[in-house]
């Protein structure tokens, strides 16, 4: 049965309407404040203290989420229905000039493929992110993310207001409220969503079983401003417009230090931490 | 002088460019740019940008998503970040070229070969400076073609640099779809083979 429209017929009333609203809950939000988030835990099973809590939040298919995470955060994104595909971009937040590079982060690694162990490297040779842990071993660095042309063509329509938004409107606008614009939009990662190369050079959409709850966490190695859609990846052979849920949570912990295994895990790694590091020392960001 | 196809071609700039060296320049639309390895596995680091509106540039993820492959070949559609040809490969006589590989900084090479190279010349620096002569700067700063480079994926996922399979006087021509701003860094890079160890001079020709 359909109720009574509401009455909204003066400011008073509006006032009423609109604070009665206050209570409701979509199936996609953050939780403000983060530290109100109920039921994160670590890797060890163990509540994270809600003070050490950063960042809570839902993204539901095409929207976005970004946030400014201090040096020693970790953040997790969680795969929650087993099919969303994390279209990340991260910039040093101190000086943005400073982004995600994906030809540096493959070609310095000597690795194509993403996972636990790699390092997303900016383009002045720093460790912007580390992956530390990562459930979904289905990653892709390579093929970047929608625009409003691929998703006109594909979907019938691309725009950030309509049913299929794209990855790079998503970009802009998440960008924009951080004084950055389309010029600063660069290649970047996707999170559980893969694809593969064959001896010939063809791509090949990963085609795995979903995982629901699959998740990869990341730990900030400097402060970072962290920039995410959730749509769907470009190789996606499905016709429809698919993605379902992308769960982030943020909470304060520490960065890679010296004795840690991730730090000379490779030679090309350890130059990249230190030139972090002495980045962070000449700043007063050290921690 | 006549192109491939007997055509008469008129050469609006034919230029050497001496190794190390970055460059800059408008192309039309409908004219094309002939690259020359001139003594053979030379990397020509290259963007592409919108010239009227230099926002709009080269993208490499939506070049190899477009054609399912990470190599260019004779017949590949340079796209742009917003999905738009920039620019076709009307021919090559080097059979492929790399465009995941990135180019070379100062930054990165002391990653991948030590602070010893801290201060070795690099492909970024050679963009940023002809983004200077612009007004552009390092946010203008994106993915690039390497003309005559060649990086392998293996099937792990393991890529890298290896021995060219580019020869002396092997050319890559490129029409252009829109006016076109190319910029290209004729590779300074020493300490893996993608010039050979020994960077060299390219030839650089618009033709309408």
């Amino acid at each position: 049965m359909e109720s009574a429209p509401p009455d909204t017929s003066t400011t008073l009333a509006a006032r009423e309407h609109a604070r009665a609203q206050g209570v409701r809950r979509a199936e996609y939000q953050p939780t403000v404040p983060a530290r109100d988030a109920i039921g994160v835990v670590d890797r060890a099973g163990e509540a994270i203290a809600p003070e050490r809590m950063l960042w809570d939040d839902v993204v539901g298919p095409g929207g976005e989420s970004s946030r400014v995470l201090p040096r020693g955060a970790l953040v997790r994104f969680t795969d929650v229905d087993g099919d969303a595909c994390a279209n990340l971009l991260v910039y040093n937040a101190a000086q943005p000039l400073e982004r995600l590079n994906v030809a540096d982060t493959v070609k310095v690694q000597w690795q194509a493929y993403l996972g636990a162990g790699s390092l997303l490297l900016s383009d002045m040779g720093r460790v912007l992110l580390s992956i530390v842990a990562d459930t979904s071993d289905t990653h892709d660095a390579l093929c970047g993310a929608s625009n409003r042309t691929r998703n006109e063509e594909k979907y019938g329509s691309g725009a950030v207001h309509g049913d299929h938004p794209n990855a790079r409107d998503r970009f802009a606008v998440a960008l924009a409220k951080h004084g950055l614009g389309r010029r600063d939009i660069v290649p970047n990662v996707n999170l559980f969503k893969g694809v593969t190369v064959d001896g010939e050079g063809r791509l090949h959409a990963r085609e795995d079983e979903p995982r629901p709850g699959a998740y990869v966490e990341l730990r900030a190695e400097m402060a970072v401003l962290v920039v995410v859609a959730n749509t769907p990846h470009v190789l996606d052979p499905r016709p429809g417009y698919h993605v379902t849920p992308l769960g982030i949570s943020a909470w304060s912990d520490r960065a890679t230090t010296r004795d840690d295994p991730t730090w000379a895990a490779t030679p090309e790694g350890e130059r990249a931490y230190l030139q972090t590091e002495e980045l962070l020392a000449t700043t007063g960001a050290r921690s | 002088m006549s192109g491939t196809n007997g055509t008469p071609i008129t050469v609006l700039h034919d230029e050497e460019l001496e190794a190390r060296a970055p460059w800059a320049h408008v192309i039309e639309p409908g004219c094309t740019l002939r690259i020359v390895d001139l003594e053979g596995n030379q990397a020509v680091d290259c963007i592409l940008y919108n010239a009227d509106d230099p926002g709009e540039r080269y993208s490499a993820p939506d070049t190899i998503v477009a054609q399912q492959n990470i190599f260019l070949v004779a017949g590949s559609q340079l796209l742009s970040n917003e999905g738009r040809p920039m620019m076709t490969i009307t021919a090559t006589e080097c059979e492929r070229h790399d465009t995941i590989g990135g180019a070379c900084s100062r930054e990165s090479n002391a990653l991948r070969y030590g602070f010893h190279t801290r201060h070795e010349h690099a492909c970024v620096d050679n963009f940023l400076l002809a983004h200077s002569w612009r007004g552009m700067g390092k946010r203008d700063m994106t993915s690039n073609v390497n003309w005559f480079m060649n990086v392998p994926v293996e099937a792990d996922g393991t890529l890298g640099i290896v021995d060219g399979i580019s020869a002396p006087g092997l050319s890559v021509e490129l029409r252009a779809h829109m006016r076109v701003l190319a910029v290209i860094s004729n590779c300074p890079q020493i300490n893996n083979p993608c010039n050979g160890f020994d960077p060299t001079p390219v030839r650089l020709v618009i033709s309408r």
